[in-house]
């Protein structure tokens, strides 16, 4: 729930679909298309005729920007512009067939940092634009502490980037300005670098921009460059998040755009996404990060604040390396539900005994809960206890528990009594002991 | 809440309203302590403020879809100086007006995300601190002297706990709630916390994520706030991992290095703020900044305990009491009502027992005048007969009377309610006799109340006129029985005994009487609803048709069988149907 960035070609797709409505006073192609490797690039071909017809540009469309200085547009193949059918789609699948090193950073053209490793595998395929450097503009919109701000430029592409601060305008917006104040206020700074001929059409673009950005509720939204041809525009590049907590609202206006997870990003384990999958489906709160499977010391944390101390407990009196998770459950889970998450942890930190010959340690912890019943979701816990009580003993495994809340006497008892029974180590705190002492307790044994 | 409300001793609910817009009931029952309690039920916020004006607190609870909706209609109503927000997940765009809305309108707005408020000793709001018994643990229950603002609703928990462990407990609190962009932020809290005299020194719990903490920064270093604070940002891990893990709530995420949690601990520490080595010694701190300041022990205050098993009461009653030493209608014992020299009469005791007020006595006398000129009308109408023919059967007393009141409807003594319902309605809406009359037509029913079998203007009804002249005599005013004799005037003008009759005359007046007793209309249009003005015709006419059940008992009179000649008999052979 938050911010989340989307493709390029969504992106495009978006302002394209209301494009009417917000630049009425403008004409916009669309023509991009999204592929994943050269032969649906191909086919796409036989219903937009232009791929045929227009040199073609085409680069990855995966979140990540510095895509030119990172050798990954494709725009020329003897002389920019003469880009084929043919030639990109046999660029796509080179480009898709291996790993690639992609940095994020650069110092100049010179990259700076470690580069992402990873497949390449969606590229947005357009027309080559010819167009003038002067025709080249920049614009994007975003949320800064309480307001929203513009941000324009005469000069577009990575020029910008560099020159920040001489180059860009920015124009800050109440979020209770109307719709004519920020029109006075967007005609009012338009940067005096843009050509004289276009000021007006810049304003007329900026304003509806700007409107577009707020009324899809975007995040996030630039273009950069726009290229500004008389009343004819061209996104040349673009970078957008949404805020997908309107996606209830937006359900028809962003039609079915996609969150990509980021280039180089692992991919999420099937423990992981089998907890996201449980996670959609209750009203209650299942999250489960993994930082590092192989460390000794397992967190099982009801609410968000919780999970976060002892994260931070964690990492402050045993290290970080020693941590291997990361999550919460909370909101009321069912016994079923908090088995189910417990069953999932046990299972992945019962596969290797710790290369150092230490026991596990396994934190089932929480705060003093407000309405979650204790005992209930203790219930759930314990039976996983049942499940996998011989792989728990077989890595040694030292469980420390606190917790308070409604019931949690009840649950306190029935979690120690059947971890005795079943010959786990395991020891009991409630609300007198605080939240996290239990981290050190367990890193003194 | 209510719980809490009773712990405390609070002596009326903080509860004043609730707002069910799904809801049929009017009311809906809570314990309070081991009895229950009726909370009224609103369709909407505008009639549940203009019903509760007192009420300044809005607790919105709707869901992310809907809770924007709902606190802008609160702001545009107004007279709310707080509005609390539980939903998680409402579209930043639309969380940025309401709160900046809420700013302009002066109004605190606690959330969204939040699991609530608390001020000890004097209310709660919504979920925070948890069960009763960890809010007494917590001392939670009584005013301490620590003002403690944090974002997790769970720690806020926890955070009491502590405070009432190594310290004395607090005196209010608030979790600003876990969503990026929240109404009221730590500084809102403290500054007010900074003026509360009972607030000694302040706690702040922050995360990672934001520049909030930095306010608190500047308004130390300003010399605005000069209580202690104890401050610690949790989420220090998160230095350790890129922008991928998101750590804990929304409002979560550092934006460069400004917004990590070891940074701003930093910083608060160099402002002179009290801030520990790690979250695990947080305790420690409190205890040492709780006892450097030699605050006075504080007495421990008397509590209500709520009892552990409630059964909810399967029947209200709001009308009478019989639990005392005497019985009462509506908190009168019967004694101070019942003889003579009380004054009373059975028009206060139907005051009292229907509508649960003391009437003037010019409205007592009209409603006994109304009971006794409908007490009776002879022998042929038909819950008289049908009352005779069962008395007639060998029948008892209360036997023969029901099967008369089970005639009283729609056709008999109807049109007292019919009269009301449609005078109020063309008074209501600004019809005049002309249209009215046209509206009835339309309805195609004859105008109730309207029309006399032998009576006419010029041989005018001695009842009609008798509560005529009381009504002109007793009444403040009497619209509606003006509106119907211009009716009437037209009526007559076409057929001369098409008179205002007893029961549009009765009807009419009952709804001149509420209007002068400052009912609204809505109340008048629900008592019509109810069937009210015919229960006065039921109590009424009860007394004239258990007279005629004695006078068949006095009279001895054989079992009733009605003569074959005065039935038409068409009997037709049944024919069967393939």
């Amino acid at each position: 729930m938050a911010q989340k960035a989307i493709r390029e070609y969504d992106a495009k797709s978006i302002l394209a679909k209301h494009w009417d409505k917000y630049f009425p006073d403008f004409t916009y192609s669309y023509e991009t298309v999204l592929v994943q490797n050269g032969s649906e690039l191909k086919e796409a071909a036989k219903t937009h005729a232009w791929l045929n017809e227009k040199p073609l540009v085409a680069k990855p469309d995966m979140l990540f920007g510095k895509r030119g200085k990172n050798g990954l547009v494709l725009f020329r193949d003897a002389k920019p512009g003469d880009v084929s059918l043919e030639k990109a789609a046999s660029w796509i699948d080179e480009k898709s067939s291996t790993k690639q090193e992609v940095y994020f950073s650069f110092d100049g053209d010179t990259p700076t940092g470690e580069p992402s490793v990873d497949m390449l595998t969606h590229f947005i395929v357009e027309p080559f634009t010819p167009h003038d450097q002067s025709e080249e503009y920049y614009i994007s919109a975003t949320c800064v502490g309480d307001d929203d701000m513009l941000y324009m430029s005469a000069e577009g592409g990575m020029e910008v980037e560099e020159g920040w601060d001489e180059k860009v305008t920015e124009v800050a917006f109440k979020i209770t300005d109307t719709e004519d104040q920020i029109a006075a206020k967007i005609k009012a700074n338009i940067p005096a670098d843009v050509k004289e001929e276009d000021k007006e059409n810049f304003a007329k673009f900026a304003i509806g921009f700007f409107k577009a950005y707020r009324e899809l509720n975007f995040a996030y939204l630039e273009i950069n460059p726009f290229v500004l041809q008389g009343n004819k525009v061209e996104l040349l590049d673009m970078v957008a998040k949404l805020d997908d907590t309107a996606g209830f609202m937006m359900v028809d206006q962003w039609g079915d755009v996609e969150y990509p997870t980021s280039f180089g990003m692992e991919e999420k384990s099937p423990e992981v996404l089998a907890v996201e999958e449980a996670d959609a489906k209750t009203g209650a709160s299942l999250k489960l990060t993994l930082l590092k499977p192989e460390a000794r010391i397992w967190t099982m944390v009801a609410g968000g604040g919780a999970s976060v101390v002892y994260a931070d407990t964690i990492a402050d009196m045993a290290g970080i390396d020693d941590l291997a998770n990361y999550g919460e459950y909370s909101g009321g889970p069912t016994t079923g539900e908090t088995k189910f998450y417990a069953e999932t942890l046990f299972d992945l930190m019962t596969r290797e005994p710790d290369p150092q010959g230490r026991g596990k340690v396994l934190i089932i912890g929480g705060a003093i809960a407000n309405f979650t019943d204790v005992a209930k979701t203790f219930t759930g816990i314990i039976q996983a206890f049942e499940n996998y009580k011989d792989k728990l003993k077989a890595v040694d495994t030292k469980i420390y528990v606190r917790r308070g809340g409604p019931n949690y006497e009840k649950g306190l008892k029935d979690i120690k009594e059947a971890a005795d029974r079943m010959g786990l180590y395991i020891e009991v705190y409630g609300p007198e002991t605080h939240v996290t002492d239990i981290v050190r307790m367990a890193l003194e044994k | 809440m209510l719980d809490y409300d009773y712990t405390i001793k609070r002596e009326t609910p903080s509860v004043a309203a609730i707002v069910a817009p799904t809801s049929g009931n009017k009311f809906e029952k809570f314990f309070w302590g081991g009895d229950e309690i009726m909370i009224p039920l609103y369709k909407t916020t505008a009639d549940a403020k203009a019903a509760q004006p007192q009420a300044d607190v809005l607790l919105n609870f709707a869901s992310f879809r809907t809770a924007y909706d709902v606190t802008m209609e609160a702001l545009a109503i107004g007279g709310f100086k707080t509005i609390m927000i539980t939903a998680e997940g409402i579209p930043e765009r639309l969380a940025r007006g309401m709160n900046q809305t809420a700013r302009d309108a002066g109004v605190t707005v606690i959330g969204p995300a939040t699991v609530g408020a608390i001020v000890p000793g004097a209310f709660k709001i919504a979920n925070i601190g948890g069960t009763i018994d960890n809010i007494i643990n917590s001392k939670l229950h009584r005013a301490g002297s620590c003002g403690l603002v944090t974002r997790s609703g769970g720690l806020f928990n926890e955070l009491s706990n502590i405070i009432a462990i190594n310290a004395d407990g607090i005196a209010e609190g608030v979790a600003i709630g876990g969503d990026r962009f929240v109404g009221s932020v730590f500084i809102d809290n403290l500054l007010r916390m900074e003026e509360n005299p009972d607030v000694k020194y302040m706690i702040l719990l922050g995360e990672v994520g934001g520049t909030e903490e930095y306010k608190v920064i500047e308004a130390v270093k300003s010399g605005k706030i000069k209580k202690p604070i104890i401050a610690w940002c949790i989420g220090t891990i998160a230095k350790y991992y890129d922008s991928g893990v998101q750590f804990g709530h929304a409002g979560a995420s550092a934006n460069g290095e400004m917004e990590t949690a070891e940074y701003k601990n930093n910083a608060m520490r160099e402002a002179g703020i009290h801030v520990p080595d790690t979250f695990n010694d947080l305790p420690a701190k409190i205890k040492e900044v709780f006892e450097s300041l030699n605050i006075a022990p504080i007495p421990e205050p008397e509590i209500n305990i709520v009892p552990k098993v409630r059964r909810p009461k399967q029947f209200i009653c709001t009308i009478s009491d019989d639990r005392g030493e005497e019985c009462t209608y509506a908190g009168f014992p019967i004694s101070s009502v019942a003889t003579p020299d009380t004054g009373k009469g059975i028009g206060d005791v139907i005051s009292l027992l229907w509508f649960k007020k003391q009437y003037p006595k010019w409205a007592t006398e009209f409603i006994e005048t109304v009971i006794k000129t409908v007490a009776d009308h002879g022998p042929a109408v038909s819950g008289a007969h049908n009352a005779k023919v069962t008395a007639r059967a060998g029948k008892s007393v209360v036997e023969s009377l029901v099967t008369g009141l089970l005639t009283i409807g729609p056709r008999f003594g109807g049109a007292i309610d019919g009269a009301a319902k449609y005078f109020k309605y063309a008074d209501d809406n600004d019809l005049d006799p002309k249209a009215f009359l046209s509206y009835m037509k339309g309805e195609g029913v004859p105008i109730p109340g309207i029309g006399h079998r032998i009576k006419s203007l010029k041989n005018p009804d001695l009842r009609v006129t008798g509560l005529m002249n009381f009504a002109a005599e007793h009444f403040p005013s009497t619209p509606l029985l003006d509106y119907a004799r211009t009716v009437e005037a037209l009526t007559t003008s076409k057929k001369e005994n098409l008179i205002l009759n007893v029961d549009g005359t009765i009807g009419i007046l009952m709804v001149d009487m509420w209007r002068a007793l400052g009912y609204s209309e809505e109340e008048i249009n629900e008592f019509i609803e109810s069937g009210t003005l015919n229960a006065f015709f039921i109590v009424g006419r009860s007394i004239g048709f258990i007279g005629h059940v004695l006078d068949e008992k006095r009279l001895a009179m054989p079992m009733y069988r009605h003569p074959m000649d005065d039935i038409l008999y068409d009997v037709q052979k049944a024919e069967p149907i393939a």
